[in-house]
Order: C-alpha cells, then sequence, then structure tokens
C-alpha cells in the first residue's frame, strides 16, 4: 500500500531548515555540487552529503509511506477469519503478510537516513506521525477486501512506480522491491469482484456497488491534497523525490480505473465524471477536502481503533523484544566463558 | 545499504541489532545484498530474512551478517579512489584494433 503526498509541515520551519543548511562556505559548495548530481539524474546514497531538508522530507514521507503498510494489514486483517473460502484466506494471508513487508523494506530505508526504528514507532504511537488516512475506513463487508484490492492498491500502485527512480537510491530500491509485489494485490482484488459481479447473486452485485461507492473517493484522496494546496510538491519534484504531482497522478487514476469499472459493470459515485475529448482525459467531480482533513487530523471512523491496536500489539511485544534480546546476550556470555 | 547508516540519536539498547541480507537466487550465482532487518541473533536473522526476503522464491541460500561489522569505502574519497582508472581504456579488449580475420580474439 502506500502513503500520502503531504508535507504537514509549515512553511516557516521549512524555511528555517534551508537557512540553517547554508552556514559555511563549505556548506554552500556541498550543496552546489549535491544539486549539480541531482541535475545530473544522479541517486544519492546513504551516506552522501545532503542539505537537512531533504533528508528530513525523506524521512518524513518513507515513514509515513512504511506506517501506511502496517496500519494498512489492520482493515485486512478484519477478515482473516471471515474469508469466504480457503483460498480466499490463503490470498488474504500472503497479501496482509507482503504489507508487513514492505512496511519492513521502508523502515529499514528511512533508518538509512540516521533515524531509529523506535524513534520512527514512538512517531507513530504517539500520533506525531501520519499515515494514509485511507485506513481509518472501516471495512465492513466482503466486497470492501476486492474493492480495496483493485482501487486502494491500484492507487497505490500508480502512486509507488515514479518512486522507482526517487533519487534517495535506498528508497528507490525498496520501492522496485514493493511494486514488483504490488501488482497480485491488485489483480487478486479485481478479480474477486470479477467473480463477485459475474457469478454472485443481485445482493452480491449490490454489496460490490455499494462497497465501491464508499471507497471511490477516500481512494482519489489518497493522491493528496490538490497540487495549489501542496506548496512542497515543487521541491520534492525538484529534488527528484517526486516525479509527478498529486493531480497529475489522480487524473491517471481515474483515467486507468473507470475503463475498469466498466468491465466490472458498476459506476462510481460522481454524477460529474465524463470523458473529455479535448482533454483526452475524464473530468470529475470536485472533492470533499474538509472530510480528507477531518480523517487526517484523527477523527476519521477509525483513527483511534487502528493506532490503538498498533500500540497494544507494541506493548504486549515488549517482553518477546526484552527476552529475545537477554537470551542473546546470555549466549555471547556462554561462549565467551567456554 | 544500512550499513552505511548514520548513528541513531536515540537510545537504541533495547534494540535488535540491524542486520545486512544477502540472497543467492539460484544455485550458481552470487550471493546479492538484497536488504536489512532488526533481529536478536543470527539464527532469527537468518529466520525472517527467509520471511521478509524469499516469500516467492527469490531465494536458494541467504547470508547475514551484522551492519555494524561491514566495513565500507568513503563515499568523499569516490573521485580519488575510482577516476584513476577512467583513463585506462586499455585494460579492456575493444582498445585493440585487429584484421578482421582476427577480431573474434
Amino acid at each position: 500500500m502506500y502513503t500520502q503526498s503531504m508535507d504537514t509541515r509549515s512553511k516557516a520551519e521549512i524555511e528555517q531548515d534551508v537557512r540553517a543548511q547554508l552556514r559555511s562556505a563549505q556548506d554552500v559548495q556541498r550543496s552546489e555540487t549535491f544539486e549539480a548530481r541531482i541535475d545530473a539524474g544522479d541517486f544519492i546514497e546513504a551516506k552522501d552529503w545532503m542539505p537537512e531538508h531533504y533528508r528530513k522530507t525523506l524521512v518524513r514521507q518513507i515513514s509515513q509511506h512504511a506506517h501506511s503498510e502496517i496500519v494498512g494489514m489492520l482493515p485486512e486483517g478484519n477478515w482473516i477469519s471471515r474469508a469466504p473460502t480457503l483460498k480466499r484466506k490463503a490470498i488474504l494471508l500472503a497479501k496482509v503478510q507482503d504489507e508487513g513487508g514492505h512496511g519492513l523494506y521502508l523502515y529499514a530505508a528511512a533508518e538509512t537516513l540516521g533515524v531509529s526504528r523506535d524513534q520512527l514507532l514512538e512517531a507513530l504511537h504517539s500520533g506525531k506521525a501520519k499515515y494514509s488516512s485511507i485506513f481509518n475506513y472501516p471495512t465492513t463487508t466482503w466486497a470492501d477486501l476486492g474493492v480495496i484490492g483493485w482501487l486502494v492498491d491500484g492507487a497505490a500502485i500508480m502512486n509507488q512506480v515514479p518512486l522507482c527512480r526517487c533519487s534517495y537510491a535506498p528508497y528507490a530500491r525498496a520501492m522496485i522491491r514493493v511494486c514488483r509485489e504490488e501488482s497480485f494485490h491488485q489483480r487478486q482484488g479485481y478479480e474477486s469482484l470479477l467473480v463477485m459481479m459475474k457469478n454472485g447473486t443481485s445482493a452480491q452485485h449490490e454489496m460490490v456497488q455499494d462497497a465501491v461507492n464508499r471507497w471511490w473517493w477516500p481512494s482519489l484522496m489518497m493522491f493528496g491534497p490538490a497540487d495549489k494546496d501542496s506548496p512542497n510538491s515543487e521541491q520534492s519534484i525538484r529534488w527528484g523525490i517526486k516525479r509527478m504531482t498529486n493531480d497529475e497522478l489522480r487524473q491517471k487514476f481515474v483515467d486507468a480505473t473507470i475503463e475498469q469499472a466498466n468491465i466490472l459493470g458498476i459506476t462510481v459515485p460522481d454524477p460529474m465524471l465524463k470523458w473529455n475529448e479535448q482533454r483526452q482525459h475524464y473530468d470529475f467531480g470536485p472533492i470533499d477536502w474538509a472530510e480528507f482533513w477531518r480523517v487526517v487530523g484523527g477523527e476519521g471512523e477509525c483513527n483511534r481503533e487502528r493506532l490503538a491496536a498498533r500500540v497494544k500489539a507494541w506493548e504486549e511485544g515488549a517482553w518477546v523484544r526484552e527476552a529475545a534480546l537477554a537470551y542473546t546476550k546470555k549466549q555471547a556470555l556462554k561462549s565467551k566463558a567456554a | 545499504m544500512n550499513t552505511e547508516t548514520l548513528k541513531p540519536k536515540a537510545d537504541t539498547a533495547t534494540e535488535w541489532p540491524l542486520w545486512e541480507v544477502f540472497v543467492r537466487s539460484k544455485a550458481g550465482l552470487d550471493h546479492k545484498h538484497c536488504g536489512s532487518l532488526h533481529a536478536s541473533d543470527a539464527k532469527m536473522a537468518i529466520q525472517l530474512a527467509r520471511d521478509v526476503y524469499t516469500r516467492r522464491q527469490e531465494g536458494t541460500s541467504i547470508w547475514v551478517v551484522l551492519s555494524s561489522q561491514i566495513v565500507a569505502s568513503d563515499p568523499g574519497d569516490k573521485g580519488a579512489y575510482f577516476d584513476p582508472m577512467e583513463d585506462k581504456v586499455y585494460r579492456h579488449p575493444t582498445f585493440y584494433e585487429l584484421p578482421d580475420a582476427v577480431n573474434h580474439m
């Protein structure tokens, strides 16, 4: 899954970083070398010099992305014990395990920037760090799981593919691995919906349509605020941290998805959706940004439940982490004594 | 690679150490670095590496090594270290022009 493209820091904070950066003549020179490397399309590795703002932007974006993967396991985990067949259960288990793996690749990439895993988790648990708002919506029917695969993972792929060319190499490498695995997520979701639409009862058709109605707009919100409200997007694009703007990706997603909806035989809940011959794109209705910011701000239907589940898992696992470490230390002492 | 990690700022005494993972994708090929993970000891690192990095038969063998044990060249020395090889084109076979009759040499 994936993260939302949003910078929740204030402009003043960012400017302060930029100012703090350019103190010495040496820094000015390093900064120029860095910019030249970016312009030449070079990849930046963990030990290379980088501006503080670049580092902070990456830590925020990668950790937000990692948190999204881990929290994203929860809405789907809800259905593992209720999957309709053994086949679907095995598929769902594999998918949820993948999400956990994606979280790990990304945490590891973030750690190369000089933050510890514990710091990252502490930021999630305290509510300081964000994760994608999509996971604060409940999964109420089996069709939700298919729609999450199709739309939510579909939106994630749309976002993640350009990140495989991110200028920060450890992030790009993690994204290549994630993208390779993500395609199965979208295909299994779409296929499960196809089965329901083709072989299902009318009640099951309605269930699919209802799920699409509920997930469509939150999926479009996954691309983050409109370009005009993303003041820091431009810098991220300049630095090759982002490769396409939020609105460009959103449009690409809508264009690709409508055809798939037609094949399924469902509609999306947007009366303003219309093919625009001139633009060669679909026009679509306005997004409810008040809802987006409400959910990001903690007032979504499941924010509290999701965070509480993560904190509980962390706290209840504490004794396991401590015991494993104690065992390792004891073994080391033993082998020294021998 | 996480070996290049800067010193974490927080107290990490309770964190499991970091390991680098190398996977041999099939017999006959080299082990290749594929990522890193935290584990309390080597046995657990191997086990977790299997779960994290070979869920789709990506490997037939795994190496793990403590990240702290890896010594790397300094990126600041990159130019001084590697650039001297740039003008030594005579080290490549294509530098030598031979008659067509023996050019497959």
